[in-house]
């Protein structure tokens, strides 16, 4: 029990503090950072529930004002701006990339690999795309001759993040396996 | 580091954090309800007023925040304006910009001790769910506490990674890093079970 809660809580701040690797803003708004390497891990590291409840601790830390988002940003106001829908994805990821590596009995770098994939790219894309379609329909709701974005828009700003992704999803499997060779009773998602 | 807080303390500091957040609330939904030009204009120099009335430096600091949106403003200002809907351009930026500055006006004035004991008023419910809000309390004090613990330790890698090679660390002090917290973690369980446990 304190284990699980400690774990979640270490984990919270993973996420914080891998947010400050250097921060390279597009021009959709939404910034690359390695905060989605802090995502998945918490999945494939923590397993499912856990790693959702590390994230959903870190979101609540957020909004509550702490500066833990990357680039130093927090405050409900990240709720109310375009990136809206990844953040609303971040705890769906890191459960998807949990439930592969407790549920696929391969290899544990290949599970947190096709995990990290799954939930931290494909889904996560997903929730962001959905997510800035929704914003800009919203944003404009009412206002005469307003443009929203139209789904290819949507999907064209969120493609460059991919090969960042691409990157941290590899990374995500490599760190998994050599935290399960180093600290076996610690990977709580094969413990 | 960790807080957006104003350092200066303004009349808004005391205002309790539920009156605050349901201001904040409100004002979304008025500005979502706001599609003329004059009005948008109208409740961001409302907003700026009161950023101003708390103070020079108040107002400089909120700025700073806000200062932060300006690519999705210049987005949205050209791609309206592109097909000649500056208005509805200048309409919807506006609108974003009022309930980002709100919302940056509550976190700035409101202490986080008042937003914790705000969230463990409101997460009192699910201990009929079977869930422990004191838990839930006890891991966000962790996180408030072990994220400046975790960042020192990033530096000091950091650092070590430098004393060695020309390059610059990237992604490679990420294992360790992950390493550090899981030990963290298996101490503070320790610790945590050594004094009664939860």
């Amino acid at each position: 029990m304190e284990r699980n809660l400690t774990h979640i809580a270490l984990f919270a701040a993973l996420i914080a503090v891998l947010s400050l690797v250097p921060k390279i803003d597009l021009i959709s708004g939404v910034p690359i950072t390695a905060q989605s390497l802090g995502i998945m891990l918490c999945g494939t590291v923590l397993g499912a529930k856990r790693g959702a409840a590390a994230v959903l601790l870190f979101l609540a830390l957020v909004a509550l004002g702490l500066p833990l988002l990357s680039g130093g940003r927090g405050g409900i106001g990240v709720f109310m701006g375009p990136s809206v829908g990844y953040l609303v994805g971040f705890p769906v990821a890191a459960f998807v990339a949990g439930l592969v590596v407790e549920r696929w009995r391969a290899p544990i770098g290949v599970a947190a690999f096709a995990g990290a994939v799954l939930g931290g790219i494909l889904l996560l894309s997903a929730f962001g795309i959905v997510g800035l379609r929704a914003y800009s329909v919203l944003i404009a709701e009412g206002v005469a001759d307003a443009k929203t974005f139209t789904w290819v828009q949507a999907v064209a700003a969120a493609t460059p993040f991919l090969i960042g992704d691409t990157i941290k999803a590899v990374l995500a499997g490599a760190i998994t396996q050599s935290l399960a060779r180093l600290r076996p009773d610690s990977v709580l998602s094969r413990a | 580091m960790l807080t957006l807080i104003s350092p200066t303390e303004t009349p808004l500091h005391r205002m309790p954090a539920c009156l605050k957040l349901g201001a904040v609330a409100a004002g979304t939904v008025l500005a979502l309800r706001v599609t003329s030009l004059p009005g948008t204009a109208g409740l961001l120099a409302g907003l700026g007023l009161t950023l101003l009335a708390l103070g020079p430096g108040f107002a400089r600091q909120a700025g700073q925040h806000l200062l932060a949106l300006w690519p999705v403003v210049a987005i949205i200002l050209i791609w309206h304006g592109w097909s000649g809907h500056w208005t509805a351009g200048a309409v919807v930026a506006g609108r974003m910009v009022f309930a980002i500055g709100l919302a940056t006006l509550m976190t700035m004035t409101t202490r986080l001790a008042d937003l914790l004991a705000l969230a463990e008023r409101g997460l009192a419910p699910l201990a009929r769910l079977g869930m422990n809000p004191r838990a839930i309390a006890l891991a966000m004090a962790l996180v408030i506490r072990f994220t400046p613990v975790l960042l020192d330790k990033a530096a000091a890698l950091r650092q070590a990674w430098q004393a060695r090679s020309p390059k610059r660390p990237r992604t490679a002090i990420a294992l360790p890093l992950a390493l550090a917290a899981l030990d963290d973690a298996d101490h503070v369980a320790e610790a945590l079970r050594a004094r009664g446990g939860l």
